[in-house]
């Protein structure tokens, strides 16, 4: 199973990131901090060490009769150095000199040596609470054979060190905190603009749906979010519209065969009639309710398909199969009205609901023989559009259908003469509903119309073999 | 012929029981589910009109008990469900047609008599008659009282559909759908205008007329019809 859990929320992720940005900078640079005081120190002690290793070799160096003498000499060796002590032992062990009471006789025998000073062998070595660099080498010439073991006390730069890590130590989580603390602040007062959106927008209802955002009073970064918001609004509403709009006509369309019914139904019982003018009566109601109920049915089946409930089986239908049918189908009809069907163009093959191309294409033959004179023709042609598409046009001679209707002109009960209200043919859902089929078969559909003729575009998918 | 109406609807079931009494038919009405499901397993019966969604017992469970009592008697459903999850279910249950309410009663009747139709062994006339009007499908000839009556190829199609429907009522969308093959409800006066044309070849010149108009239901093809 998979829970979903809420994202992070936007303060608390930006805290800790900018926190682990912190604490890993920090720390990197104390690190370094304390490496190069380290580093700086050892150095110093090298340097320490190597000097007075040196004075030690030169005063060994010097040619001495007796061991008291060389005593004396080495005790002269060192001048003016603190914390630094030396011992000289001779090859076999023995003490020769030290400078103090601290013995690192055994330091001497145990370390490894090399002839000369050698930074590399340089040792830490703990006594007590202090701690030491240690160094032993060895010393030769034509005369002995020496070791010499210097050693520096390096305690007070231990305790110099530490100080300096905890002081350090205390920066920076000082520091750290700050960041953090400015980081929270910062994303609070960046997050401002959203709450007086957010606000704004609990002000938005159905009746006051033209409020729009300030583009100007946002921040670079919300422009878009509070454009697509705007416009979001702007779909909204539109729909709403069309939506209050819809139920107002619905509920037209609803009253005037109903008033009709109960009129004639009133009017039919207040006297006693013969029995034909009562099949008359009932004949007509019968008539409004059939209007009434092929009305909401047709309604039924366009909420059907907005709900994508209307599932479309696609087959590949042959355009001269199909208008060939629907001809015949409409052949009476045209004669009777004597207009003339004339089919034009290629034989394409493309995808559709056979059912639902038929009724589109009847629904939209029916509107043209509507709107075509006597004697004239209608005109099916189909063509293969530059993009890969089959496009079946329906066009018939007639007036020019005013710029203005054509984007409305598949809207529900959307009639461009009002004066016409109620014509025999239904309730004005007919174009709404090609609309809807068309679009069920994935397929779209467009009206051009000048003063000649007027032309239904349906394009549909090339079935490809 | 014996049929079943299981409808809860008081004023829906009195009139289809009514309407197919007075089509020639011997109609029980039952107004329950479980009324419906007894007289469904107990008696016999040509056709069984059910609606589905019943307070009780669904049409679906009747539908099965009957198909589980090895009884293959034609089922019809009636049902105000129009989704394709729904007419496919009725029609795996074992259903024969499926329709939707609101429907037209000459729809019904259509429907039942094609049903009717399918269980008898049919033989299909080539020469079919009526008063002095022959037709003969193979060589596609009409005569009306020995003389020649030439007509389109879809006006013989509706003429053949009528005559082989002799008698009954048929509705508009009926004769859409079997002579054009438009299965969908048509704003068009297509139908009338086709009927209108024919029987100014077939009725016109002649002092019986054959094609009949009943009002608020459709058309029918009879010798001698009492227009009351």
């Amino acid at each position: 199973m998979k829970i979903n859990f809420r994202p992070m929320s936007i303060t608390l992720r930006v805290v800790l990131f900018v926190a682990i940005t912190v604490v890993f900078s920090l720390t990197l640079i104390g690190t370094l901090i304390n490496n190069s005081i380290d580093h700086h120190f050892t150095q110093q002690d090298i340097g320490e060490l190597r000097v007075i290793n040196h004075s030690i070799e030169a005063t060994l160096s010097q040619l001495h009769h007796t061991t008291a003498q060389l005593t004396t000499s080495l005790s002269k060796a060192v001048v003016g150095h603190h914390g630094v002590y030396f011992q000289v032992n001779s090859q076999t062990g023995e003490l020769i000199y030290r400078n103090s009471t601290r013995d690192f006789s055994d330091l001497s025998i145990s370390l490894p040596t090399t002839l000369g000073f050698n930074s590399q062998n340089i040792i830490k070595h703990h006594v007590g609470k202090s701690t030491y660099r240690v160094l032993v080498t060895d010393y030769r010439n034509k005369y002995a054979h020496y070791k010499i073991t210097v050693a520096i006390d390096m305690s007070f730069h231990m305790q110099f060190l530490s100080q300096f890590k905890q002081s350090l130590w205390v920066i920076m989580v000082g520091l750290g905190l700050l960041v953090l603390l400015a980081a929270w602040f910062a994303v609070y007062q960046g997050l401002n603009p959203l709450r007086g959106l957010s606000k704004k927008m609990q002000d938005i209802q159905s009746d006051n749906f033209e409020i729009r955002l300030d583009e100007e009073k946002v921040p670079t970064e919300l422009i878009n979010m509070v454009r697509s918001f705007n416009l979001m609004l702007d779909r909204l509403q539109n729909e709403f519209l069309r939506l209050s709009n819809f139920s107002t006509d619905i509920a037209h369309e609803l009253r005037t065969p109903l008033t009709n019914i109960i009129t004639q139904s009133q009017v039919g019982l207040s006297r006693p009639r013969k029995l034909e003018e009562y099949q008359e009566l009932l004949f007509s109601n019968l008539e409004e309710l059939d209007r009434l109920t092929k009305m909401v049915s047709d309604m039924l089946w366009l909420a059907k398909t907005q709900n994508g409930l209307i599932k479309p089986e696609q087959q590949v239908l042959n355009s001269d199969a199909e208008i060939a049918a629907l001809f015949e189908y409409f052949d009476a009809l045209a004669e009777e009205a004597n207009i003339t069907l004339i089919k034009q163009g290629d034989n394409l093959a493309f995808y559709c609901d056979k059912l639902h191309f038929r009724q589109l294409l009847s629904n939209l033959l029916s509107n043209a023989m509507r709107y075509t004179a006597k004697g004239l023709s209608i005109t099916v042609s189909i063509n293969k559009t530059i993009d890969g598409q089959a496009c079946i046009s329906v066009i018939n001679p007639g007036e020019k259908i005013p710029a203005e209707h054509i984007p409305y002109l598949f809207d529900r009960f959307y009639r461009p003469d009002k004066s016409r209200k109620r014509h025999s043919d239904g309730a004005g859902l007919g174009l709404a509903i090609v609309k809807a089929l068309v679009e069920t078969n994935a397929g779209k559909i467009n009206v051009t119309s000048n003063d000649e003729k007027t032309c239904f575009n349906v394009f549909l998918s090339l079935a490809t073999r | 012929m014996r049929l079943l109406v299981v409808e809860d609807e008081i004023k829906t079931g009195d009139y289809l029981k009514q309407g197919l009494s007075e089509a020639g038919f011997q109609v029980s009405l039952a107004r329950n589910g479980l009324d419906g499901h007894h007289l469904a397993m107990t008696e016999l019966f040509d056709i069984i009109i059910l609606d589905v969604m019943l307070p009780d017992v669904s049409g679906w469970r009747i539908l099965q008990s009957i198909r589980q009592a090895k009884n293959d008697t034609p089922v019809m459903f009636l049902s105000a469900r129009d989704s394709i999850d729904d007419r496919v279910k009725g029609l795996e249950l074992g259903a024969d047609d499926y329709l939707i309410k609101p429907f037209a009663f000459a729809e019904v009747l259509a429907r039942v008599r094609t049903l009717i139709r399918r269980r008898g062994t049919q033989t299909v006339a080539d020469i079919l008659t009526i008063a002095d009007l022959e037709m003969d499908i193979p060589k596609r000839k009409i005569q009306r009282a020995g003389k020649r009556i030439l007509l389109s190829n879809k006006e013989f199609n509706l003429l053949e559909l009528l005559l082989r429907r002799e008698g009954e009522v048929l509705p508009r969308s009926l004769i859409a759908s079997q002579v054009w093959d438009m299965n969908f409800d048509s704003d068009t006066n297509v139908i009338d205008v086709a009927i209108r044309r024919l029987r100014g070849k077939v009725d016109d010149d002649f002092e019986v007329k054959l094609i009949h108009t009943v009002r608020g239901m459709g058309y029918k093809l009879e010798a001698e019809f009492d227009e009351n």
